[in-house]
């Protein structure tokens, strides 16, 4: 469905998809075509197409200080996840309890959940809560470390608010106790600096299309001498720790990207960080009872989630749709669940402000013009929605249903 | 993204007879902030017993707003007794259907209608006679069998679409499932469940658990001069204490997973868990 008219498309969710890059599109054309050799044949053929797979892997290491043998190139974000927590708990099979937080992504959240139907065995998960703010408690973390503890899981930067968490301390704790590491860095790689060379971390976690590679290609670091069990078995590649042929088309794209993102680091930390806060704050001051989700400053330099109390998001996300503006929701009704985002629930924001919270996430190709344009054209919707709202100024007991709910929600 | 008509397009983004009526001659409210929808609707009744003007405020998604503005379209000009016999599936037709996962959108625009003739009547609400089924969103058994009555559902997750009970916290599926069984008359017969694998009571493991010490774990930390002993089970966790030598062993942790916890796991059941307990 569209509600749009022939406008330009203002996209900022780039939290949930990117744009592949046209250098990056460039670079991975002649693998679609006339350069399909198989990376692995003896030929020369195929062995430029190797080389090329070499030189991918030598980019994405660069960008996160690894070694290029550290990566494994994977199918997508989940994959590395999955392969991830499911490679741990293999290798250290008597150990039962897992450490991750409440606000994961799916990806590793529901894997979590359903461990024990995978495995066939019970494993003890601790989902650890964070502040109102989405930030996370070291000492509550430290705490929640048991000598059966086999990984922690734990995101690099939530997706919906931008929180970043201490990975970088998180891992010191957990240093030398035997105790695995992985994060989801998903949305933290090619937005803000990562060296893998300071921080002694399991497992990282990247995804290609929310960096501007394309979709169906994601990384999995494995630092040198972590153990691991394979999640794909199959051929040699990947040094025999991820069987099936490469995408090598995705693979060379998504190394041009992360050299792409090396370079655009500090425009992402500056102009686009910028453009970020205008939004912000011209939303907040324009707009009464409007409410940032999310700690102010240890934040992604592209993320602004905002709740917008007495108004549903997917009203406000299909007004936006008329003018072209892509963004996204933590509402019950996007998602077609009936409850609200649980990263929002786990920062305890009230339902007032739950079901109506927009998340604009930003790229480099964001201009101030477009930042301006919704400025404009945000503040009126909200008016109007709220207008029709029973809640607005109004005194709605709201009787019926919900008011009583003793469930967790 | 959802797949909506252009009716209901049109409904949500040029909402009809929003607001509210002075001095109504009912009111009906239905559904609440941490529910993710609301509706107020008023109406004006004439001298002719027909309704001449109907309003509607709503806090919720596309769907809910255009069910609202759509249900205050349908009753301009019925009297109440007409008024009442309009159902959720009337106003989806008239919206050209709504997504499935979207009918309790349609559901809170009849309640909201039936909240209002109520108001006027000064009665209760009918269904919020029945008895609380869902806690999470406020739904009774009576809306619940109204529902499966007349669109037919057959499954806790379209009860769940049309009513959102069950969408909360599930507490009441297994509720849910009896009033389906109940309504479309199903064999009550509970279908035997075949095959269950093995489910113990707490007192069968516990049992079943010092069996095994007694006669095989036991007797082999007695020949270190250690002991062992069953302090809790709670669930797959099994809480122990290991006594005599074991408590100064180095190796202690080592006999209690890949020892004790290896043939309570065989002899037992294959999820448990060994741990100490600091007693």
């Amino acid at each position: 469905m569209s509600l749009g008219e022939d406008r330009q498309v203002i996209y900022m969710d780039n939290n949930a998809t990117t744009k592949v890059a046209p250098e990056v599109l460039e670079v991975m054309l002649p693998y679609f075509s006339e350069q399909y050799g198989n990376p692995s044949s003896m030929h020369s053929f195929g062995g430029s197409v190797g080389k090329m797979v070499v030189g991918a892997r030598e980019k994405v290491s660069s960008l996160i200080g690894a070694q290029p043998d550290e990566l494994v190139f994977t199918s997508c974000g989940t994959e590395s996840d999955s392969t991830a927590i499911l490679s741990a708990i293999q290798s250290f099979s008597d150990k039962r309890h897992i450490v991750t937080t409440r606000v994961e992504h799916p990806a590793v959240k529901n894997l979590c959940e359903q461990l024990d139907t995978l495995t066939g065995h019970k494993h003890k998960i601790t989902s650890l809560p964070v502040e109102s703010d989405g930030t996370i408690d070291l000492n509550r973390f430290e705490e929640s470390l048991t000598d059966d503890t086999a990984i922690v899981s734990i995101m690099w930067a939530n997706n919906e608010t931008g929180v970043i968490f201490p990975i970088e301390e998180m891992v010191e704790i957990t240093k030398n106790r035997g105790i695995l590491f992985h994060t989801d860095a998903v949305q933290a790689v090619g937005k803000i600096p990562i060296d893998l060379n300071k921080v002694p971390i399991d497992f990282l976690s990247i995804s290609g299309h929310k960096l501007h590679a394309p979709k169906g290609v994601g990384v999995l670091y494995v630092r040198k001498g972590t153990p691991f069990v394979p999640f794909m078995t199959g051929g040699h590649q990947e040094h025999g720790r991820r069987g099936g042929t490469e995408n090598v088309t995705s693979i060379i794209g998504l190394g041009k990207a992360c050299e792409l993102a090396a370079t655009k680091m500090n425009d992402e930390n500056t102009r686009v960080k910028a453009l970020r806060d205008k939004l912000e704050e011209g939303l907040l001051s324009n707009i009464p009872s409007s409410i940032l989700n999310g700690h102010k400053t240890l934040r992604l330099p592209n993320t602004s989630n905002i709740s917008f109390e007495y108004v549903e998001g997917e009203s406000i996300l299909l007004h936006l749709d008329r003018y072209n503006i892509c963004a996204s929701s933590g509402s019950a009704c996007t998602s077609g669940s009936l409850e609200p985002s649980h990263v929002l629930r786990a920062m305890g924001v009230p339902f007032t402000a739950a079901h109506g919270s927009i998340r604009f996430s930003l790229s480099v190709y964001n201009t101030e013009e477009e930042v301006d344009f919704i400025i404009d054209k945000l503040p009126p919707i909200i008016a109007n929605l709220r207008e029709m709202s029973p809640f607005w100024k109004g005194s709605h007991p709201g009787q019926v249903g919900g008011a009583n709910c003793k469930c967790s929600c | 993204m959802w797949d909506y008509t252009d009716k209901v397009k049109d409904h949500f983004l040029n909402p009809r007879n929003v607001g509210e009526i002075d001095s109504p001659s009912g009111i009906g409210e239905v559904g609440s902030l941490a529910c993710g929808d609301a509706l107020t609707l008023t109406f004006k009744l004439g001298d002719d017993g027909k309704i001449v003007d109907a309003k509607f405020k709503t806090f919720g998604c596309a769907s809910a707003i255009a069910s609202s503005s759509a249900l205050t379209e349908m009753v301009k000009g019925l009297t109440l007794d007409e008024a009442e016999k309009l159902t959720n599936e009337d106003i989806a037709k008239y919206l050209g259907g709504l997504p499935k996962e979207k009918m309790h959108c349609s559901v809170m625009g009849r309640e909201a209608l039936e909240a209002a003739i109520a108001n006027y009547r000064g009665v209760p609400i009918p269904m919020a006679l029945g008895e609380l089924v869902c806690e999470c969103f406020g739904v009774t058994d009576l809306e619940i069998k109204r529902a499966i009555q007349e669109s037919n559902l057959r499954t806790v997750e379209e009860v769940t679409n049309f009513t959102k009970a069950g969408g909360g916290c599930g507490k009441c599926e297994d509720k849910i499932e009896e009033l389906l069984r109940e309504v479309r008359k199903e064999a009550k017969e509970e279908i035997a469940i075949e095959e269950q694998p093995k489910r113990l009571t707490n007192i069968q493991k516990i049992k079943m658990i010092e069996e095994v010490l007694d006669r095989e774990i036991r007797p082999a930390l007695k020949k270190d001069g250690g002991d062992i002993e069953l302090i809790d089970v709670d669930g797959d966790f099994v809480i122990v204490s290991l006594r005599g030598a074991c408590v100064s062993c180095a190796k202690s942790q080592t006999t209690l997973k890949e020892y004790v916890e290896k043939k309570l796991r065989e002899q037992v059941l294959d999820t448990l868990i060994v741990e100490e307990g600091k007693v």
